[in-house]
Parts: structure tokens; sequence; C-alpha cells
């Protein structure tokens, strides 16, 4: 404030002299304009802090919403319901749709194929197969569902075999499908199985592969089983294919048992038959000449219990059996303790009340839908033992025919009435469930169950294995062994710096540790990967040797500095320094260590460690834990050393002074009364260290060899839950359940680093408020 | 001794140890990588020596030592070495012997036992080539136009003059394919998305239509004609130089006939005085720090990697410096200080410690394929599907890193904020001042070092971050810079290179590991320096703000 402004009042009259104050209004307005510029600038700095706090948040809403939807079950929804599409009383044995859903194709009892529209049943074409008058479909069968493959068996011995193919076309930019059957084997004319016999083919299957075509036929009244193969060679100079009709014999499974179903994997070494005596009959036709019934297991508990329906599952690897007593099963070949090929039984599923009559098996995954006598259609998946979804038509309602869409997002149900029913199917994430995740997972080619983490692969018909306990493990594995390294020498380090060490060097030795946080991780990452993790293998006793001889010479060292050499010298030297004093020593045991580790060899190991420890039974990978272990040591020994040496120098001095005047020497002091009194900070510095550990990417994924194994061998390697994350998330569908699975990795190393700060904070927090008190 | 032990004496030498090993380990650390990347743009001699396994003929190897070792004589027959057995241990060098494109393996151990004595003939040279590495050998002839002009003695002297009369020329020829190729295919690009852009405009009549489309095409005819010239000069630069022709003997008697525009850099180490090699070595560190990488970067320069890692940094310095500082002064200075913003404090701080990874998963998830794929469908529809913003980028990257430093700012800054003495606020707020004015006027400048601390912590974090920028937009090699002469001059949605991912990909992802070693070391050297002196800067700023303070306040 001016002097004018204080002895004049505003507005005064002209007479007196001019005042540099503004007038009333002016100031009003230029208050007003002030408040109006503070309260801008209040609501731009309330927008953009309430916008970080937001945007904080939002990070973790965002990643657990798109975690989220894993856990979802799968939705069927009713879109169409017709009667059958050409109608004529025949009854539906088998339907299909293609890729686009546009159109779908119906089989019936009197061999004819009807393309229709899916949605409102709507009949494109039909198709009339070729077959001899006066002669009934027995029995039908279809291939592997993507091969869009279906047979026919009738009575008079003979066979249909064809295919259903869908021509897409795009004129003027719009996609139009055109329906056809095709013939793989013949010109459309039956196949000769039991024609000569005049056998009927009460049971039959089919199958396509390497090889050719398989059509495997039974007959239960003259127990006839018999395999035909339309084997196909291609003369690889001209191209032609020449086909030679070969017939094997196969013994009957059992005397008196009927046959029920008939199933044959691609590569034609497996045949499978299912028996109205509920059990499962495996025969081993590699050497097709000498088929071998290798064993019949019991897949349908009860006494007339009876496989009704079977199916493959995507692969032709796995078996899904449905039985007289709703059961619902998957069995596939491993090697049982003996080391014999078995069919077994790997899990089996929520059942129906009532005889399965159809299984739907799904085109790109291992999900199947199943339904049964008594009206219920349900959707299970097989690798996360999961049934997503359940539909009930009523109980009247016996469903003779469930579908698959080949991108598994509509079904099609046929009832016994003949309506048809047309659902659209939203079932993401199959794949995931609880046990999928952590427990042990029996896979399909594989002999036990296991914990195994392998999502993609080359082949379509490739089963993920999502098991969460490899990666799991081996980010507890890394942490584990980089603490083992780094909180030892960093909470001693913190010890001796803050209670004994000279101020001077303190000033030195402090940020000179503290700036290795600094140090950018992924050249941590590269010098452990292509410097340390070779050099390792090459010395490893050198590396040993110095674990084991620097305490000890430590010890020696204090001995002859405190006690042998006389006080004149080493009096020269103030208390405080010892650190520095050690640092020769330290190099000297690091020399005499390297320099003798050729030697150690020799002596011990028979001139190579590695060697020997892999003689020992011991695995030996050169990126190992113990690389990592240091490495990542390395990376968290700053931070466990900075906060617990905060933590030991701000305990209040007269506690320790209280002590020294009681008498404790100063080592009993700091045991006695710092550490005690600073623990809650060491335990958080630890805490910290630990959740940096676990986070940590680079490094391991450099020095790890980012093998997914279960084990805590110190010479193995190990994928953590970031590295994986970093190798895979580039390659992952966006939405697709790997994505997901990968969000969901990155969830829970947020919330695990985010719990253990918060608990280290929290206790950080409390020791401070303590010393305040103290 | 009993009495020792009780005092605790070498328990606390014990501790002293850890110090020194914690201190050893540090300066170890920071060495090792200082003498190697240092190191390898030294022109080490060139030995030559004849090396002979037991029972073998002698064959000669020439190169440079790249590294030595002793092991046991076991040790090293499991690695399949042919040696006598008398004594228990042996040496074994590294040689560099180059010439990958000879020889199957440039890189080869020999066991000392079985060598010859090392020579360093004078005339042995080293050859830096655009392909295939490094080349050892001797000189022989000088061609041109397959005439020969010099052998024996003098052919140096006039390799010499030769390749430095040529070398405007090879650049020339480097501008032509880096920067003014790259120009015409952009304006070419840009033809090209004017077209679709036209033709998915449904507001033209027809005639307006055909009208600006034909001129499209006359642009288009222009720019192509453009590019055919430019490929013409740069095919009749080439022929120029294709004319000079070195033949070099390797030391098994090899000859090589080399066009001059293969090589890149000639040396003749052995006949080097040191200072003449100080000047080569600087030189050579000088071609690395601003040169473009070759051969899948296992050779070259690193100079789109640098500028990618600090263009990245300040774009996120341009984000994070706003939300951080104005968040800091929200949380100290305008909300309530109650537990709920005390638990806010609590989960900033804490998110400095959630893994970087994480926010790159979120980075991928939200930024690249929601708001980039949003940003392509409303903006660049007609590149589609080709994206723009849709993949990672620096703009991603940035805000990535962004938020992954945020923290380290708002803590700063907070920290810079509670520390200016209450009277300062007081009085301020005393002689009338709003609170606005007391802040903007008083705390802030009193604060601006906090902040700077803070963002200069947060700009050495994120230079040397990797992980998360894998998955939102570092690649191996940036077909162009994120900055160029091309509207609109920052291409934000460009990708870009990172020394750090530079030391991961040469390192680990590379095909030839060993030949990039010493780059690497050299690439960890320049990040390491870089983010050496920025944490430097931070302290420094640091500790003279609380002196600063600690005057003040007494």
């Amino acid at each position: 404030m001016t002097d004018a402004a204080s002895t004049h009042s505003p507005g005064s009259g002209p007479t007196g002299p001019r005042s540099y104050m503004p007038s009333l209004q002016q100031r009003q307005r230029l208050r007003r304009w002030r408040a109006a510029k503070d309260w801008c600038g209040k609501g731009t700095i309330a927008i953009f802090g309430i916008g970080v706090i937001v945007t904080l948040v939002l990070m973790f809403v965002y990643l657990f919403s798109e975690t989220a939807p894993i856990f979802g079950s799968a939705e069927m929804e009713a879109v169409g319901r017709y009667d059958a599409p050409g109608a004529d009383g025949a009854p539906t044995l088998h339907t299909a749709m293609e890729r686009y859903r546009q159109v779908a194709v119906r089989f019936t009892d009197d061999a004819r194929a009807v393309f229709f529209y899916p949605t409102t049943g709507e009949v494109i074409s039909e198709e009339v197969l070729n077959r001899p008058e006066g002669v009934n479909v027995t029995d039908f069968a279809t291939g592997e569902a993507r091969s869009r493959l279906v047979g026919y068996g009738l009575d008079d011995g003979t066979a249909i075999f064809l295919r259903h193919d869908y021509d897409i076309s795009y004129p003027g930019g719009e996609r139009q499908i055109a329906p056809k059957i095709t013939y793989p084997e013949g010109n459309g004319e039956p196949l000769d199985v039991f024609a000569e016999e005049g056998y009927a083919l009460d049971v039959i299957g089919v199958q396509r592969g390497g090889l050719g075509t398989a059509i495997i036929a039974a007959n239960n009244e003259h127990e006839q089983l018999r395999v035909v193969l339309f084997k196909e060679d291609e003369d690889f100079l001209t191209g032609d294919v020449t086909v030679e009709r070969q017939v094997y014999e196969m013994p009957w499974p059992e005397e008196g048992v009927e046959v029920t179903q008939i199933l044959m994997n691609t590569t034609m070494r497996n045949l499978f038959v299912g028996g109205a005596d509920g059990r499962l009959h495996y025969y081993d036709i590699s050497n097709r000449r000498n088929p071998r019934l290798v064993a019949s297991e019991r897949a349908i508990q009860g006494g007339d219990a009876e496989v009704t329906a079977m199916d493959f599952l995507l692969g032709a690897v796995s078996i899904i059996a449905g039985g007289s007593d709703g059961s619902v099963s998957q069995w596939f070949l491993a090697r049982n303790e003996q080391g014999e090929r078995r069919l077994t039984q790997i899990r089996s599923f929520e059942p129906h009340g009532a005889p399965v009559t159809s299984i739907g098996p799904e085109h790109a995954r291992k999900g199947f839908a199943t339904a049964a006598a008594d009206g219920t259609v349900q959707l299970h998946h097989a690798t996360s033992d999961r049934t997503l979804a359940r539909l009930n038509l009523g109980d009247e309602i016996e469903v003779d025919s469930v579908s698959m869409a080949p991108r598994q997002n509509g079904m099609l149900i046929v009832g016994e009435d003949g309506g048809f029913r047309y659902l659209d199917v939203r079932n993401p994430h199959p794949e995931i469930s609880f046990s999928a995740l952590w427990q042990k997972v029996w896979y399909e080619g594989r002999n036990n169950p296991d914990y195994v983490w392998q999502s993609s692969s080359a082949t379509q018909e490739f089963e993920p294995k999502f098991s969460m306990v490899p990666l799991t493990v081996g980010t507890l594995k890394a942490a584990f062994y980089a603490m083992l390294f780094a909180a030892p020498l960093a909470i001693l380090a913190a010890i001796y710096s803050a209670y004994f060490m000279a101020p001077r060097m303190r000033t030195v030795t402090k940020p000179t540790i503290e700036i290795m946080e600094a140090l950018p991780t992924v050249i941590l990452g590269f010098l452990a990967g292509l410097w340390a993790a070779p050099y390792f293998e090459n010395n490893l006793p050198a590396i040993f040797s110095i674990l084991l001889l620097t305490p000890i010479s430590f010890i020696v060292a204090a001995w002859l500095w405190t006690r042998v050499i006389p006080a004149g010298v080493s009096g020269r030297v103030p208390a405080g320094w010892e650190g520095a004093l050690l640092i020769p020593v330290v190099l000297a045991v690091g020399w005499f260590a390297v320099s003798m580790s050729p030697l150690l060899e020799v002596w011990f190991f028979g001139g190579d460690m590695r060697q020997w420890l892999t003689d020992q039974g011991i695995t030996y990978d050169q990126r190992n834990a113990l690389v990592v272990g240091m490495a990542m040591g390395f990376a968290v020994i700053p931070t466990i050393y900075s906060i617990s040496e905060d933590a030991i120098f701000n305990v209040p001095k007269h506690l320790t002074q209280g002590a020294l005047a009681l008498g404790a020497t100063p080592w009993q002091a700091v045991v006695t009364v710092v550490l005690l009194t600073a623990s809650p900070g060491i335990f958080s510095a630890v805490m910290i260290g630990f959740g940096r550990a676990v986070g940590e990417t680079m490094i391991v994924l450099m020095a790890t060899g980012n093998s997914p194994v279960v084990n805590f061998n110190i010479f193995e390697g190990m994928r953590t839950l970031s590295a994986n994350i970093a190798v895979e998330m580039p390659e992952a569908a966006v939405g697709g359940t790997h994505y997901r699975i990968l969000f969901l990795a990155a969830l829970v190393l947020f919330l695990m680093t985010f719990v253990l700060n918060t608990i280290a904070e929290v206790v950080r927090h409390r020791l401070r408020k303590k010393y305040s008190s103290l | 001794m009993r009495n020792w032990f009780n005092r605790g004496i070498p328990w606390i030498w014990l501790n002293a140890g850890a110090v020194a090993i914690s201190l050893v380990l540090v300066v170890g650390l920071f060495g090792h990588i200082v003498f190697t990347g240092l190191q390898h743009f030294w022109p080490s001699n060139i030995v030559a020596f004849d090396y002979a396994e037991p029972g073998d003929e002698p064959v000669s190897v020439m190169g440079e030592v790249d590294r030595s070792e002793v092991l046991s004589v076991q040790a090293a027959q499991q690695r399949g070495f042919q040696v006598d057995e008398d004594g228990d241990l042996i040496t074994r060098h590294r040689i560099k012997r180059g010439n990958r494109d000879i020889t199957d393996r440039d890189f080869t151990w020999y066991v000392q036992e079985n060598m010859s004595e090392w020579e360093y003939p004078e005339d042995a040279v080293r050859v830096e080539r655009r392909q295939w590495g490094d080349f050892y050998g001797y000189l022989r002839e000088v061609r041109v136009g397959g005439d020969v002009v010099a052998e024996g003695d003098e052919a140096w002297e006039r390799f010499d003059s030769l390749f430095a009369e040529n070398v405007p020329r090879i650049e020339e020829i480097g501008r032509i394919e880096r920067v003014e190729i790259g120009n015409v295919n952009a304006e070419i690009e840009e033809v090209r998305l004017a077209q679709r852009r036209l033709q998915a405009d449904e507001t033209l009549s027809e005639p307006e239509r055909e009208e600006r489309s034909q001129a499209l095409r006359e642009e288009r005819e222009r720019w192509e004609a453009e590019y055919d010239q430019l490929v013409e000069r740069r095919n009749e630069l080439l022929e120029d130089i294709e004319r000079f022709e070195a033949v070099f003997e390797t030391a098994e008697g090899h000859r090589a006939t080399m066009p001059l525009g293969d090589i890149v850099k000639p040396s003749r180490p052995n006949a080097m005085s040191i200072g003449e090699k100080t000047v080569f070595y600087v030189g050579e560190f000088w071609d690395f720090v601003s040169g473009y990488p070759r051969e899948a970067n296992t050779e070259g320069g690193i100079l789109p990697a640098i500028f990618g890692t600090v263009f990245m940094t300040l774009v996120m310095a341009v984000f994070v410096t706003p939300f951080g500082v104005l968040a800091a002064i929200y949380m100290r200075e305008y909300a309530k200080q109650g537990p709920l913003i005390r638990m806010i404090r609590i989960s900033v701080n804490n998110l400095a410690g959630v893994p970087s990874i994480v926010f790159g998963v979120f980075g991928l998830g939200f930024f690249v394929y929601f708001m980039g794929g949003g940003i392509d469908q409303f903006f660049y529809a007609e590149r589609l599907p080709s994206p723009t913003f849709g993949k990672g980028g620096v703009l991603w990257a940035s805000l990535t890193l962004a938020l992954l430093t945020l923290p380290v700012v708002i803590v700063s800054t907070e920290e810079g904020l509670a520390r200016i003495p209450g009277s300062i606020r007081h009085g301020a707020l005393a002689l009338g001042a709003t609170k606005g004015e007391m802040l903007w006027r008083t705390v802030v400048p009193l604060a601006t070092p906090a902040m700077i601390t803070g963002l200069i912590l947060a700009v050495a974090r994120a230079a040397g971050e990797v992980a998360p920028l894998m998955l939102v937009g570092v690649v191996k090699l940036a077909p162009a810079l994120p900055v160029d002469g091309n509207f609109p001059f920052f291409h934000l949605d460009r990708s870009f290179m990172h020394l750090g991912f530079h030391i991961y990909d040469v390192g680990f992802q590379s095909p030839n590991v060993e030949a990039g070693r010493p780059l690497v070391y050299a690439t960890a050297l320049i990040l390491v320096m870089v983010i050496i002196v920025l944490n430097l800067t931070a302290i420094i700023i640091r500790n003279h703000l609380r002196e600063r303070f600690r005057a003040e306040s007494d």
C-alpha cells in the first residue's frame, strides 16, 4: 500500500493531489477479476489433480475389465425355431453349418441332403443321394468335425461317403455361398463294405487321413467288424492318384456284445468301438494286417449300460463318450504305469438325467455340446473341465442331434418331434477355470496330469495349456534367489553404514550404492545373460569359493587388524573405515578364487564342474537361477539398503546412548536396541525389495532362458509372469483368451506388488510415528 | 579370542565386509561397462600366428584377440581341443578372425600351447565392410575398371587416396537412399491416400471427381518420375564407384576382390602410432554415435536409437510435467487433508513400485488398441486396414511412460511443496494475495527446483525403461525417424528405436550375438552415461535445494 492510498480517501475532490489508487469500481473489478482467476486456477488444478487420480484408478479398472470376461460362462439364445426344412417326415440324422452360418445342411434318414438357411429354415437346395431302390439307411457317421465328411450305412452292405462343401464368392463385394455335395471316394456310387456277404451296416464309422478314406462297419448279427481302406497313392511325377481298396477284418470285441459306436483316428492307427455293454474297446491297428484288440474299458456304469453317443474332439485324439445313464466322459490313449498305451478316462462332466443322444464337437477348440433324451443340451469344455451352459427344451422332447457352428457361435438342435432350434452361442472363453489355471490338468497326449504353460503352437488342433503354476513358481523362484543374495548383503551393509561407518565415508558410500537403483535393468540383464551366464558356467568353483571364502576372510582380516597388527599401525585408521579396509580383501579373495578355479576343477571335479554336476544328475542350464538371483539381487540391493539404512539411521540416538551407558558393547547395542527398534523398517525394505524382484522383467527375460518349468533348482532357469507377458503379449490375438490371461497375469502382478508396497508403507509410517514419540 | 567374539568385533567387520562387497560390485559393474564399452573402438593390433593341433598341419590365423581365459586340460578336451596332457592348465584365446563370408565362423578359440609366436605384421589390414562384418587380410592390388593400377608396397597409399576420393560419392548414395527416396515415397503415399479419400467422398459430383482424380494422377506421375531420376542418379554413382576394386589376401592365402563401395573404413592398426590410433578412435566413436545401424543392428551406429530415446522421453516430459505438478499442487494445497487424501498419497507412492510391464500391458490394451483403434476409425479411415495410431508408436510409448513416471514427479513436487515454510504462505496471504496468487507467485517458484528434480528423475527412469516399450511401440529397426522434413514433421504415430531395446535386441535376438557384443557394451555405456548424468543432476539440484531451505528456515 502506498502512502497516498492511506491518507487520501478514494474519489477525493479534484482539488487534492491526484490519487494513484484506482477508483472503487476499478478496485471492485480488479477484485472480481482476481477472484475469477483464483477460481479458474483452483478449478484447473482440481481437474488435473482429480484427473490424475481418476487415471490411476482407471488403470486398475481397465486391467480388471479386460480380465473379467474369462470368468464368465456361456450364453445360448434361441433365435430360430422351425419345422424340419424340406418337410417330409423323414427323421434328421445330422446337421451342420458352414463357417459364416449362412447355410446349413440336414442329412435325412432317406439319404437326402437338404441345404437351408439356419435362421429361417427356408430350403436352398436339396440333393438326393445315390441310394439303390428299396435299400434302407441303417446308420450314419461323421468324420472329424472340421472335415465335413459324412457316411451313410445301408442295409445292403454298402456305404455312401460324401462331403458337404461350400463355394464362397464375393460378386460385387457381397458374400455368396453355394453349397454342394462332393464325393472324395468313388463318384457317388455306394461303396462296397459287406456287399458280397449282404450284411447290413448296423454301425458305421468314417475317417479320412493321409492314407486315404476308411470306412469301418460292424454287423451285430454276424459279429463282423471290418475296415475298408481306400488307400490313395499319388504318383509324384505325374500327380495322378490311384486308389486301391483294401479290406481288413477286425476281431469282434466280445461274443454277444453289440457294437453301438465306431471311431477311427485320422492317422488310422487306433480304432475305438463303443459297445452296448457300456465299454469302450481299443484296437491298435498300426499294423492293419494284424489288428489287436488291446483293451476294453468300462466307460458307463450300471447293469444294462450302453455307450449311446461317441465322438472325437477337435484333433481326433480325445473321445467323448455319452452313456445310457446320462454320463459324459472324456477318454484318450495314455501310457499306464507299465508303459502300455491304454484308453484312459481323463475326466467326466456334469451328467444328463437321461441317455445321451448326441455329441456336437466344436471345430476350433476342445469344447463340445451334448444332448440327452430328456431334452437337455449342455455345453462343455474338456481342458477346463467346465460345463458352461445348459438348456432345457422340455421333458418330452428327446433331442436327436446337436451340432456346433464352425466358429462355435451357433448351434442347431433337432428334436425328436422334427422341430429345429437355431441358437446363437456366446462362449468366448471356455478354456479357463480355476482348475485349468491352478491345478494339475491332464492334457491330451500326456501320460499324467501336469502343470504346463504352453499357450500356442503351429497346429490348429493344439490344446492350449494355461497353467499359471509354472509362471508363479518361476516368479517366486527368481525373487527368492534374488532376495537370498540381496537381503543379507544389503541389510548388513545398511547396519554398518548407518551405525558404525565414519560420516565422511558414509557421504560417499550411500549415494554410490543408491545410484545403482537408477541403472537400467536392461543393462543388468544383458550383463547377466551375455557375460555372467557363460562366465559362471566356466568358473563355477570360483563362484562357490567366493561365497564361502569372503566371510571367512573378513573375520581373518578383522583378527589380523585388531589383534596382530601393532596398534601403532592400526590406530592410524580411525574407527568407521573398516569397510574401506576390506575392499582390498574382497578384491584379493575374488582374484584368488578366479585364478584357483581351474585348479579346483582339476582337483575335485574331474576337470569340469559343469560336467560333474550333470554326472551327478543335476540339470545345469547356462542361464539359471544363480545368475538371475545375482543380477536381480543387484537390482534390489540399493532399494533394500536405502530404506533399511534410513530406518536404522533414524533410530533415536538416546536409545543407543542409554544402552552404551549401561555397559553394552556397540555390537550389543546394535543387536538388542537398534535392530529391534528398526526391524519394522527393515521388514518393509525387504517387502519393497521383494516387490521389485517379483515384477522385474528385463533381467529375467534376458538371463533365465524363459522355459516354464516347475522346480526350485538353482542351476535351472524359469519363466516369470512378467517375462511371459513381455514374450507373448505382442503375439496374442486381441480379445482372445490368451490375451486376457496375460492381462490376468498383469493384474496379479499389479495387485501383488501393490499390496506388498502398501504393507511396507503402512509399517514404515507407524515406525516414523514411533520414532517421533520416543 | 572368546572375549573378542563376545564384543562382537568380527560381526562388525562382517557388516563392514557387506559394504565393501557392495561397493566393489557397484564400482566393478560400472568399471566393466565403461572399460569394455570404450575398448571396442580402440584399433587394437592385429595378430598373426600359425596354429597346429598335435598331428595337424599348421594353418595361418590372423585377427584381433577378443578375450583370453585359463582352463583345465580336461575342460579343454571336453570342448574339442587337441592338447598335450603335460600340465593341468592351459590358456586359450578367442580370436576375432572376421571374414565371415570366407570362413564360417568369425570368432574362434585357439589354445596358446598350439600357437606359434605372435606376430604383428605392419601391412595387415582391417576393413570394416557394409556386409559380412570385418575383413582381415593383406592388400595386394588396386584395380580401376579391371586394370591393376598399383600393387605391392605402393598399393596401400593408392588405395587410401582412392578411398578418400570416393567417400563423398558413398555419402551421396546414402543420402539419396535414406532421405530423398524416402521423401518421394512419402509424397506418393500421400497421393495414394488422397485418391482413396476422393473415392470415399460422396458429396462430389462425377465430373468434379474425375477432374480431381486426374490432377492426382498427374501428381503421382510427377513424383514417380522424380523417383526414377533419383534411382538413376544413385545407379550412376554406384557405377562410378564400382570401377574401383581392391584385391586382398587373407591369412590362409585366399584372394578376395572387394569393390570400394562395400568398404566403410579401412585401417592398418599395426602401422599406426598412438596418436593416429587416438584420432581413429575418436572417429570411430563419432561414427558410432552419429551413424545408422547396419547388418541387423550388429554393426554401424546407433543414431536412430539415441534419437528415439531422447524424442520419446521429451514427449513424455511434455505430458508428465503439467499433470504431475498440478496433481501434486492439488493434493498438497487444495485437497482436504483427510484419510482419503492420505490413502491416495500412499497409493500414488506405491504405484512407483508397480512393475513396469503392467503399465506396458495397460498401454497396449488401452492406448494402442482402444484409443488408437478409435482414432483410426474416425480420422484415418482411408488408411485402414493398415493401422496408423492403432499400433505401437511414440505417442503411446510416451503416454505409457508418463503414467509410469507420474508418481515420481508427484512425490518429488509434493516433497518440495511440503518443505516450503508456512511463514512464506502466511506472509503472502496476509498481504491480501488470493490462494492462487500466493501459490503462483511464492510457493511454486520456490518449489520449482523440486519439480525439476522430479522431472529429471522421471526422465532418467523413462530413458532406462524397456519392458513396457516392447509392448507399445519400440522396434528393432525403424524405417524412419519420428521427426523428419515431411508434413507434419513430428510423426507421433511412428514406431521408434530405443537404446535399451537395442541392447536387448542385439544382445539376444540378433543372428550373430558375438559380433554384436562390443556394440551392445558401447550402447550400454551410452545409456548408462545418459542416466547417470541425469541422476547426478537431480541429486545435485536436490542437495542444493536442501541447503537453501536450511539456510532460509534458520
